[in-house]
Order: C-alpha cells, then sequence, then structure tokens
C-alpha cells in the first residue's frame, strides 16, 4: 500500500489536523516509510494462530452499575477555550 | 400453549408513472440500555440533570482516562439478545468508530462492527388483520452515546452538553425484511414492547431512549424474492439511509416520500446514489445530509484500550432463566385460557401493566367479561382523564367485584356501569356501593309482575297497539325500569312483559 500526496491531505483533513500543502510530500513520505515497516508482518504465516490481545492472561475487567462519578462541571468545563451557563461552547456547527 | 400462526402480509405496492414498485426496508434501531451509569464510566445516566453534571473524566475523554465497562449494561444486552431468540456471542469486542464531531470529546465512538456481543435473531411483527411479518435481526451490539449540541441558544455558538456521552446503547439491526411503512412502524412497536417486558430499554420515544435509521430501497415486483432465494443484495435496488427517527408516525411519512423520490429519480433514467438523509416533517421530504466530498471514512479499528469481551455460558443461562414472560407467549396464553380475541388480546398485552391488571381481575371470572370490563370500561374511562393504567382509582380487586356481582344477578350490567363510576370517582368498594346506596336489582318475579300489571292497566291504548306490533313492547319494559329506579332485572322484565302482552 503507498501513500500518495491526496490520501495524506485526506488523513490530515479526518484527523482535524492542519497541514500546509509544502508539507504533504514529506508527510505522505513518512506514511509509507509506517506502513513499509509493518508490513514486514505480512511476511509471517498466521494461519490457524489465534489472535494475542495481551502478553499477561488478564481478562477485561469490568464495573458494578453504581453511580460513583460525576457532579464535577467546573473541571469539566475548566479547559475549555469557552463554557456559558454550563455547557462547553463552539463555533456553530449545524449542519 | 396455543402456536400463533399468521399469514405473511403483502408488500406495499406503488404506482410509479410507468412501472409499480415495491419497497424494501431495514431498519437501524439504537436502544438505551436502562443502567444506573454509563456504559464505560460511572456517571450517572438520568436525564433532564443541569448541563454537564453527569461526566466523568473517562467521558469527557481526559487524556490518561481508561474505560472500564459496566457488567450490568452486558446483561442487558444478553437479556435483549435473549429476548428475540438470537444467538449470544461468548466472545465479543470492541472497535472505535473514529469521526470528528464537537459533542464526541474522544474523537470516536466505542461500538462493536467486528464482533458484536449478540448474533441473529428475530421478532415477530403483527400487523392486526391476520397477518404478521417475521423480521430477521442481523445482530445487536453494544455502544456508546454521543453527546448533544445545541444550535438555537446564540446566534454564533453551538453549546455542547456530554450529559449523555458515554450512556449505553443497543443499536439492533435488522434485516431489508420489512416490506413497507405500515410494517416498519409496527417493527418498531413490537421491538418497543419487547424491550418494554425485559426491562432493557424504557422505550421513550420522546426523550431519544429509542431512535431509529430506516434503509429504503425500491425494487420491482419478483426482484426481492430474487433476493430472498439467494441472499444476493444485488437485486435491491441502492439504499438510502434516513437517519435519526423518534416518531413512528415520521417514519411511515418519511419511507412513503422517499420511496415515491427514487421512484421517480429511476423511472426518468437515473441511479439512486447511495447516502445519508434527513425527513423535513414541515415539508414533507427528505433531503441529503451531507455532501459527498465529505463523506464519512469511519477508520474502524479494535479499541485498544479493551481487551474482549468473553463471557461464561453459564452466566448467559442464568440470565435466560430470569426472562420474563414475552408478549408472544403471553397473548397465545390469553388466547388460550381466558378465549379473548385477538384484538382483545393485543389490547391486554400492550405492556406490563394492563396485562397485570387484567390477569388480576380476569382470576376466577369469566375471562372475556373481564377483558370488556378492563378494556371497554376501565380504558375508557383512564382515557378521558388522560390517565394510565398505573394510576387507576379502581384496583383490581374492585373491579373483579363489580363483575361478581353482575354473575351473581345482584346488579343489572346497565348498573354496574354507575356503579363503576361512583368507584372509580371516590374508590369506595362495589359491593358496599350496592349495599349502600340500595341498587340491588329487583329478582323478585311478584314484586316485577305487580309493577308490569299496573302499567298494563294504565295504559290500555299502547297495550292494543302492542298487541298488533310485538316491538312496541320495549315501552312497556322501559316504564317498568323507570318505575322500578332500574333496579328491576332485565330479563325478568323482558320475560313477564312478553306474557302479559300476548293476545
Amino acid at each position: 500500500m503507498s501513500i500518495d500526496e491526496s490520501t495524506a491531505a485526506r488523513v490530515a483533513k479526518l484527523a482535524r489536523i492542519k497541514v500546509e500543502p509544502e508539507a504533504l510530500p514529506a508527510l505522505a513520505g513518512e506514511f509509507n516509510t509506517i506502513l513499509g515497516f509493518i508490513e514486514q508482518l505480512n511476511e509471517v504465516n498466521v494461519d490457524g494462530v489465534e489472535p494475542m490481545t495481551s502478553v499477561t492472561p488478564q481478562v477485561l475487567k469490568r464495573r458494578a452499575d453504581v453511580v460513583a462519578d460525576g457532579d464535577q462541571q467546573a473541571k469539566v468545563l475548566a479547559n475549555a477555550p469557552d463554557a456559558r451557563e454550563g455547557f462547553f461552547a463552539v463555533p456553530k456547527v449545524v449542519e | 400453549m396455543l402456536d400463533l400462526t399468521y399469514d405473511t402480509p403483502k408488500p406495499r405496492v406503488i404506482a410509479g408513472a410507468k412501472y409499480d414498485w415495491e419497497l424494501v426496508i431495514g431498519m437501524e434501531v439504537h436502544a438505551q440500555v436502562s443502567s444506573n451509569a454509563k456504559l464505560f464510566s460511572a456517571a450517572s445516566t438520568k436525564f433532564g440533570a443541569e448541563p454537564n453534571a453527569n461526566v466523568s473524566f473517562v467521558d469527557a475523554a481526559m487524556p490518561g482516562m481508561l474505560p472500564t465497562i459496566n457488567e450490568y449494561c452486558v446483561e442487558q444486552a444478553v437479556r435483549t439478545g435473549l429476548g428475540l431468540k438470537a444467538d449470544i456471542n461468548l466472545h465479543s469486542a470492541f472497535d472505535r468508530k473514529n469521526y470528528f464531531y464537537p459533542d464526541l470529546p474522544q474523537g470516536y465512538q466505542i461500538s462493536q462492527l467486528y464482533h458484536p456481543i449478540v448474533g441473529e435473531g428475530e421478532v415477530l411483527v403483527e400487523m392486526g388483520d391476520g397477518t404478521a411479518r417475521l423480521v430477521r435481526v442481523e445482530r445487536i451490539h453494544l455502544e456508546q452515546d454521543a453527546g448533544k449540541s445545541i444550535h438555537d441558544m446564540d446566534p454564533n455558538m453551538s453549546f455542547v452538553d456530554l450529559n449523555r456521552t458515554g450512556v449505553a446503547l443497543m443499536e439492533i439491526v435488522s434485516r431489508p425484511d420489512i416490506r413497507g411503512p405500515e410494517e416498519a412502524a409496527a417493527y418498531l412497536g413490537k421491538l418497543r414492547q419487547i424491550l418494554r417486558y425485559l426491562g432493557t430499554c424504557d422505550g421513550n420515544m420522546q426523550s431519544g431512549s429509542m431512535r431509529a435509521d430506516v434503509n429504503v430501497s425500491i425494487c420491482r415486483p419478483g426482484d426481492y424474492e430474487k433476493y430472498q432465494a439467494t441472499q444476493d443484495f444485488s437485486h435491491l435496488g441502492t439504499r438510502c439511509e434516513i437517519k435519526n427517527m423518534n416518531s413512528m408516525r415520521f417514519i411511515q411519512a418519511a419511507i412513503e416520500v422517499e420511496a415515491k423520490r427514487q421512484i421517480a429519480i429511476v423511472e426518468a433514467g437515473g441511479a439512486v446514489q447511495q447516502e445519508t438523509r434527513l425527513y423535513d416533517p414541515d415539508r414533507n421530504e427528505t433531503r441529503s445530509m451531507r455532501s459527498k466530498e465529505e463523506a464519512h471514512d469511519y477508520r474502524y479499528f479494535p479499541d485498544p484500550d479493551l481487551l474482549p469481551l468473553v463471557i461464561e455460558q453459564a452466566w448467559v443461562d442464568h440470565i435466560g432463566a430470569t426472562l420474563p414472560e414475552l408478549p408472544d407467549a403471553k397473548k397465545a396464553r390469553f388466547l388460550n385460557d381466558f378465549g379473548l380475541t385477538d384484538y382483545d388480546a393485543s389490547v391486554l398485552t400492550a405492556d406490563l401493566d394492563s396485562a397485570g391488571y387484567f390477569e388480576a381481575v380476569a382470576q376466577g371470572r369469566d375471562g372475556k367479561m373481564a377483558a370488556n370490563w378492563v378494556i371497554n370500561e376501565l380504558f375508557g374511562r383512564l382515557k378521558k382523564d388522560e390517565s394510565t393504567i398505573t394510576q387507576s382509582p379502581v384496583s383490581p380487586g374492585q373491579l373483579g367485584q363489580i363483575i361478581d356481582l353482575i354473575a351473581s344477578d345482584a346488579i343489572s350490567g346497565k348498573i354496574a356501569k354507575d356503579v363503576f363510576e361512583i368507584s372509580y370517582t371516590t374508590g369506595r368498594d362495589p359491593a358496599e356501593i350496592v349495599e349502600t346506596e340500595g341498587m340491588k336489582q329487583v329478582t323478585d318475579t311478584g314484586a316485577i309482575e305487580a309493577a308490569v300489571n299496573d302499567i298494563i292497566a294504565a295504559n290500555p291504548d299502547q297495550v292494543a297497539k302492542a298487541r298488533e306490533n310485538p316491538k312496541l313492547a320495549g315501552w312497556f319494559v322501559g316504564q317498568v325500569m323507570k318505575a322500578t329506579g332500574g333496579k328491576a332485572n332485565p330479563k325478568a322484565v323482558n320475560q313477564i312483559v312478553a306474557a302479559k302482552l300476548k293476545p
């Protein structure tokens, strides 16, 4: 798989990361290096091998259905660039 | 148990300018799991809290926070799957569905694309006319809800509330087995009924606890059968998805208008574009929701924060053993044990409260009579008050007393309605009302005969007429009832009047 400049631009846009056009060739190159490195894994035959999800024998931890968090509106909003009347305020996003 | 067998309903056919067309519909229903806390955090799910009050740092996607799954939400999904006779996957896993929106602070929704917790099931959708459609459920997966954006509080800003962020949803995905707007609404109604019986979702559509995305395509008659035989989608038309519907009425209208839009495109030689659309009830039309260049690319991948979800068959069996009697079984039992009509059985099993009330009334009494009193008198009266069965001022025991009083000929059906009204407004016991108010009917034939004799003696002209035209006997019955304050047994009055008027 090879990433060209337009694919790099698309990935950047989906991630909402601004990339100047002149930076795109280098970005596409970096993507290709990463993918090329990972593609080495295709050389390994994994037929019949169970996917390994953890290096230690763990199971998914579960919690009981108990409310023990929340009521911290000020903390939740503390990092927001703009907050009003208990809401995050963001530039208008209506479709 | 009585087996419920139905004919298959005919698919809805819409006549285009050139050809007839059939509809093919599949639905994705998002049902909010009834739970105290969210799917991956300990914040509350309670509706109507202050903005951003029910938010943990997990929900707000603060760096370093890790999700921990709520076991009860998993149990609810399993219970729902069992209620839809579905396969439960003991091994499932969570994936990230990536997209950017202000009310999704993580930048992704945790969902189950590749390995859902529930597999294939089915829903029997009765159409009320003796037909029913068996709609296959493809899968149910657990996922997080997003937050809420409010666009009308400020001219330039959108306001975001994360209270709903991370609340557990079950996405119930049907196969394209639904064949018309009415069937779509009935499918949603039946699903809602089953979830409410199971207690896994409150089914409140106004508050958004149940929402549906509706996939609509059109095909020529005969094509759908080819799809059914082969499961090859190429026999069907290109589908459009109408997003986020939470009203049965609008779902029907939206399907209707969307099908007509597609028919017009295809008959004019065009092609339907697969896309997401929104229904506008004010203009009764669907509109494209996103332009093509912004088409979503969700870049799904397994969530590295969460190990696979592995559950035990013994736990599934335990949940299965605690399932309540479900609507189809309850209806079959009501038909069988109480001799009800299909309609009455459907009305009485619509929800658990109604069914429970009816059963308490019908216990040891005539089932049909109990059904009549619950549906016609009680439900009618409650409806007049815009009240519900749980608020009924008349208890099942009290309604049962009324039925017993009729059955023992203590009161007539007509007086019973008066007794019911008094009991409804005062909460008094019917037996006591009849006793105290002297409403017991006169079954003493001697007393009735005397009353009939008086009326006949006082109205010789009417007697002559009635002897020529027996239909006029009703006038005498009416006079006798009036004279006895409505307390005479109508059956006895009828017999005596008829006998006395014989020439």
